[in-house]
This record gives structure tokens, sequence and C-alpha cells, in this order.
């Protein structure tokens, strides 16, 4: 009797782990399937008379962009102090504190600046998006779209998915030099660094190729989140319950994926 | 044979043994029907009969799994992308709950058809979405936004922007559930004076007795996927079928209680919901 209920709860744990492995694929296919066909009304859209309208993006861009600029410096200004104290702490057991500058740079423009924006607009941004489809799904408004004939993907996918393509990168950008000027503050103080000799010399570490690593980052975690946040809002089932799940999962998922797809990268492109 | 043929009413849709599955369960099981041209079709039965079902069907919102449909006579199995957009612009739905989008004001909602769809200037749009409101009732209500209107009131907006491109066909989802006898009752109105005013056919799901005798041409009952019956309000009052009998009596039927679907409502896990894509 025990080995048989043994049994069946192996049966079981490989038929939900079976479950979850087909969900899982099935939703990077939707989630695919939607970057594509987004690309293709952005492209193409105009042939049909069915463009993506630029009204549409802006307005994002305003909502996922500009609103977000005060917590983003804030936030990158945080980060970029303290591993400006960790690294003096470090260092000073050395006695190359002065090298700070170098770690600095590095570790802000090509990983933390787009990592901290990344999660934070997966929180602010990839959230709403989930949510706002979600609740539009469970009141039928995608099905009022597409009876009007006009593609959910293109009116609903494409205006945040490309608006957070260009604005993930800018606060990006915006996150790191915010960043660096806190921490050239700090090490101002502490070091007694001026601030111009610091700047030469971040200007001295940093190659073209550091900053469009830390801007590919950015564009991917901006594809992630959007495609996260969509693919969970359209599968909202069960009412105002199923869009919290919706959301929430939205997050975790994202920010998961941010972190994973750093780490992936830097292994790639440094080890 | 002519004669015969120009006698017949034109069909706006044609259905033919029409099979659908949510999943692995049979939700149509050979359906076979039309949709005259200019007629308003009511589309009726118990709960679980499969009637806002065949309704998504009907407005090619779900895949089926066999059989045919025609939509203004075109095959929807056979158009392209274009053609199948080019369609659904003369469709127009009122959906149950109104679906109105919460971010637009009610204007806005109903000019966007008009702003997707056509070239017509703002200046113009404003006015065709006045004169909707107008067609409604709901004149000088086109600043508000969804969530300040009243059930009745999102109902009419809902019908106007249903009727904004002057559709062919009007779909109507439970126009009359959730409100008062009065207000359902000025929505059985507004739907014959569309189909009087516009000419449309208008296929109308409802379960509510009263406004299916009042507006109907023709019925269609449907019992767990099947058609029981179609015929006229007359033919519906007098069949002897005892399953009809019950739905116009009243008369609770619990073969009709699916513990699957019943529990699959009751968790909210349909399977049309489950990762569908956009």
């Amino acid at each position: 009797m025990t080995a048989k209920k043994q049994t069946n709860a192996f049966i079981s744990f490989f038929e939900r782990a079976g479950r979850s492995t087909i969900h899982g694929i099935e939703e990077i296919g939707n989630g695919s399937v939607m970057v594509l066909e987004s690309l293709y009304w952005t492209f193409f859209g105009f042939t049909v008379k069915q463009p993506v309208r630029m009204n549409a993006i802006i307005q994002q861009m305003m909502e996922i962009g500009i609103s977000a600029i005060p917590i983003i410096a804030m936030l990158g200004g945080a980060i970029s102090v303290t591993l400006a104290i960790q690294g003096i702490y470090t260092l000073r057991i050395f006695g190359a504190e002065s090298h700070v500058t170098a770690g600095l740079a590095f570790v802000v423009v090509r990983e933390f600046a787009p990592m901290i924006t990344g999660i934070l607009v997966a929180g602010r941004s990839g959230s709403a998006l989930a949510a706002r489809i979600g609740t539009m799904k469970i009141n039928q408004e995608i099905d009022a779209l597409k009876v009007m004939g006009i593609s959910p993907v293109r009116y609903l996918v494409a205006p945040p998915l490309i608006a957070m393509m260009v604005m993930v990168p800018c606060l990006s950008i915006m996150s790191a030099v915010f960043g660096l000027f806190m921490a050239g503050l700090y090490i101002n103080h502490d070091l007694g660094i001026s601030l111009s000799a610091y700047t030469d010399q971040i200007i001295d570490i940093l190659k073209v190729e550091d900053i469009l690593q830390g801007l590919g980052k950015s564009a991917i975690y901006a594809i992630e989140i959007a495609v996260i946040g969509v693919v969970n809002g359209a599968s909202v089932s069960g009412g105002a319950e199923g869009v919290g799940k919706a959301t929430t999962r939205s997050v975790v998922q994202a920010i998961s994926a941010i972190i994973v797809t750093a780490m992936v990268i830097v292994i790639l492109s440094t080890v | 044979m002519s004669d015969v043929a120009a006698s017949e009413p034109t069909k706006v849709i044609e259905v033919e043994d029409l099979v659908a599955h949510y999943g692995d369960r049979e939700i149509l099981k050979g359906v076979t029907m039309d949709v005259r041209d200019g007629e308003i079709m009511v589309i009726m039965g118990g709960s679980g009969s499969g009637k806002s079902t065949l309704l998504r069907f009907l407005m090619a919102l779900e895949m089926k799994t066999s059989g045919r449909m025609k939509i203004l006579g075109q095959d929807i199995d056979t158009l392209t992308s274009r053609e199948f957009t080019d369609l659904r612009k003369k469709l127009g739905v009122a959906f149950q709950g109104g679906a109105l989008f919460s971010s637009l004001t009610v204007g806005e909602n109903i000019m966007l058809p008009l702003y997707e769809h056509t070239d017509l200037d703002a200046m113009t749009m404003e006015i065709m979405a006045r004169m909707k409101l107008e067609v409604v009732e709901l004149g000088g209500f086109e600043n508000l936004m969804p969530a300040e209107l009243s059930g009745g009131m999102i109902k009419r907006a809902a019908f106007a922007r249903a009727v904004v491109m002057d559709p062919r066909i009007l779909f109507c989802d439970e126009p009359s559930a959730g409100l008062d006898p009065a207000v359902a009752s000025a929505l059985d109105d507004l739907i014959l004076n569309l189909r009087d005013a516009m000419g449309m056919s208008i296929v109308v799901v409802t379960h509510e007795l009263e406004s299916a005798f009042k507006i109907a041409d023709r019925i269609t009952i449907l019992d767990r996927g099947h058609i029981l019956m179609i015929g006229t309000v007359e033919e519906v009052r007098k069949s002897s079928n005892e399953r009809i009998y019950n739905l116009l009596n009243r008369i609770p039927d619990n073969e009709n209680l699916d513990p699957d679907e019943y529990l699959a409502r009751l968790t909210g896990e349909d399977a049309t919901t489950w990762s569908e894509p956009l």
C-alpha cells in the first residue's frame, strides 16, 4: 500500500513537472510570437493601413520613462554610493583605495545601472502592463478589439514594447551618470580626489564597448519585461484575484529573468 | 427554380455542422443554423447550453474543430488575414459587460473604430460619435469616463460603439443581464430601433424570455451543444418538446449540471483562458 502511494507520488511529481515545463515552453512561444508580431506591425503595419500609433508610443514612454526618472536616479545614486563605500573599505586592506574608480565605473555602467533600471521598470511598468492586459481580458475588451478588426498586439503590445526598448536604455544611462556622480561626491569627500580628476579617470577607463554592453543589456531587459508582462496578462483567468496573481507573477518572473540574463551575459562576455 | 431562389431570404450567416471543443470537452456538437438579412435572431438556452460559446464562434473569435461557416457570403476558412479584417469591420458587438475601454472617454471609445479604420478628420469623427450617442439616448455623455456611467448607460454606450461603423451584423451578448426591468425593456426597444433604422441583422444571446419574445423574429434554442429548435416566437411557444417546455416555464433541469464544467466555472479555470496568446 505504502509502495503504491510512493509510486503514485512519484508519477504525480513527474506529471506536474512535465505540465509546468510544457506551460513554460508554451509561454516562451507565445512571448516570441508577440515580439515578432509587434515588430511586424511596427515596420509593416502602415502597408495595411494599421500603423502602430506614435502618440500611443509617446504616452507609454512618458509612463515608463519620464515618471520613473526620480526613483531611478535616487536608487542609482544610492547603489553607487554603497558600492563606493564597500569598494574603498575592501581596497583599503591592500592600500589601493585610490583605484576604486576603475571597479566602480565598470560595475555601474556594465551591470548595476541596467539591472537596477530593469528591476524598477519591471516593478513599475511590467506589473502595470500585466494588470492592464489582464483586466482588459476579463472585461472582454480584448475580444472587443478583435471584433473591431484591431489587432490587440498592435494596439496593446507594440507601443509598450517599443517604449520600453527606447526608455530602459535611456534610463539606464541616466542612472549610470547620476550614480557615478553621487559616488564621485563620496569619493571626493572620503579620499579627497577632485571631481574633475575622478571624471578624467572614468573617461580613461571606460571604453565604448562597456557602454554598449550596458545599453545592449538594457534593451534585452526591456524586451523581457514587456513580454513577461503581456504573457502573464494574457493568461489571466478568475477575475480580480487572477489579475493580482498575474501581476505578482510577472514581477517575480521579470526580475528573475533580468538577473539570470545578466549572469549569462557576463559569463559569455567576460569569462 | 430561379423564382424559388429569388424568394429565399438572403442569409448573412450560414453555419453548417459546427463542432467546437474547449480542451477535450465538446461544447458545440454539430450546430447548423443561419441568420437572415435584416432579422433579429435570438439564441436561447439554459446555463451551459453553449449559447455564449456559439456567439463567440459566430463572431469568429474562436477556432472551430470542424464544420463550415459563412459570414456575409464569405467562407471564413478561405479568407486571408486582410479579408478577415475587412469582414470584421462589417460586424459590431455589444458585449455583456459593455467592454468599454476604461482609459478612454465614452466619446473616444465610440470613435476608436473610426480612428483605426477610416481617414476621417477628428471633427467628423466627433460628430459621428455624438450622432450615435444620440441614437442610444446618451447625447452629452461623450466626455465622461466609463466608470462614471450606470450599468444601463454602459450597455447603451457599447451599442453606440458597436454601430458606429454601420455594421451589417450586430451581435449582442445578454443585453438585459443585470438590469432592472424598465432599463432592460428600453434596451429591447433600442435593439428594435437599430434594426428598423439601420436595417442590420442582429444576433442576440439572452436567457430573458420576455426580452426574447419581444424582439425576436426567430429563436434558436440550444441544449447541451445541440440545437433543439429554430423557429418563430409562436412556433417556439407551441413546441411540445419537453426540454423547451422546461426552459420556457423556468423548470430547473438538473441533468444539465456537468460537474466538470461547474468546477471549472467555480475555480475560474476556463480552458480558453489558460496561457492564451492575444
